[in-house]
């Protein structure tokens, strides 16, 4: 049902994810830490796929790191607030797995879930568990 | 020019290895294997040393008395690694440098082809996408239904990989790490 297909587009994002961060980093040299990885996220990944960057990064520096899109373009034309917030996670669900998969090509395991407290603001928040 | 290029995996496994037909495979196989000690060295190097600039060409990795073998590494820990006959002096760091440039193309080429399966060995079919190899003095295609004999193709123009969809051929006989 619904968990299955959330599934689903989530390892399609995931596949995707894995071309662009091998596509995407090309002549950037090499990130030293995470958070230099999660910036590249914010930056660059979400300009190459939504035209604009992450509106704020968040980090407890203990693997977990908040990002935060104001205006995420695929909630912008839905809804503005408490409307439709049952239909968003379907929206959400491809580029949960878009961060996941290109975080795994950046050799970086993580667990990607994603928060809409009222459209078209939204959270998706990275957890890396520390090994 | 190259007479054996390989692309190893994150995990140190080989994605795709080819050598030119007329040697023995096994030795530049064990060559490959053992200059990924150096690879590993190089960049635990880089890692150590707060240098701004960490260069995705590794360089000469070490000389033998018959071959020069050359190391790349991208960004996502995949690395590639070149065999270079000795006797050809005419060979410039540049001249790798652009080749180990086309490698990486191809290879994010066949990461974004959407029938691949990531970690998976790179199939080189007739009919199919071909990873592009730049063994003999040209780029040439390398048509292979059955990866022990390798039968270049000498190509006059210098041919991009097409992203077409490919049959997947079973896996040929090459010896796994």
């Amino acid at each position: 049902g619904q968990k299955m297909s959330l599934s689903v587009l989530e390892s399609m994002g995931f596949r995707v994810g894995q071309a662009l961060g091998e596509r995407l980093p090309r002549e950037t040299l090499a990130f030293r830490e995470e958070l230099d990885v999660l910036k590249f996220l914010c930056k660059d990944l979400w300009v190459a796929v939504f035209q604009k960057q992450m509106d704020s990064l968040r980090t407890n520096h203990q693997g977990t790191y908040v990002l935060q899109d104001n205006s995420f373009p695929l909630l912008l034309p839905m809804a503005s607030g408490l409307q439709y917030l049952e239909e968003a996670p379907k929206f959400l669900a491809f580029t949960c797995g878009l961060l996941r998969g290109a975080l795994c090509t950046l050799g970086i395991e993580s667990v990607v879930t994603a928060s809409v407290a009222a459209l078209p603001v939204c959270k998706f928040q990275v957890l890396i568990p520390k090994s | 020019m190259a007479v054996c290029i390989a692309v190893i995996a994150k995990e140190n496994y080989p994605l795709y290895i080819r050598s030119t037909p007329t040697e023995n495979e096994l030795k530049f196989h064990y060559m490959v294997h053992t200059s990924l000690d150096v690879v590993d060295e190089k960049i635990s190097a880089m890692g150590k040393a707060l240098v701004d600039q960490r260069e995705l060409y590794l360089g000469l990795l070490y000389p033998t008395e018959d071959y020069k073998v050359y190391g790349y590494v991208t960004n996502s820990k995949v690395k590639f690694v070149m065999v270079v006959d000795s006797s050809n002096t005419a060979l410039r760091d540049n001249e790798i440098r652009s080749m180990f440039r086309k490698l990486h193309n191809s290879y994010t080429d066949v990461m974004c082809n959407p029938f691949y399966n990531p970690g998976d060995r790179i199939q080189s079919s007739p009919g199919g996408p071909y990873f592009l190899c730049p063994i003999q003095s040209r780029w040439a295609l390398l048509p292979v239904s059955d990866p022990v004999q390798v039968g270049p193709t000498p190509v006059s123009d210098p041919v991009q990989v097409s992203p077409t969809p490919c049959v997947r051929s079973s896996p040929g006989p090459l010896i796994t790490w």
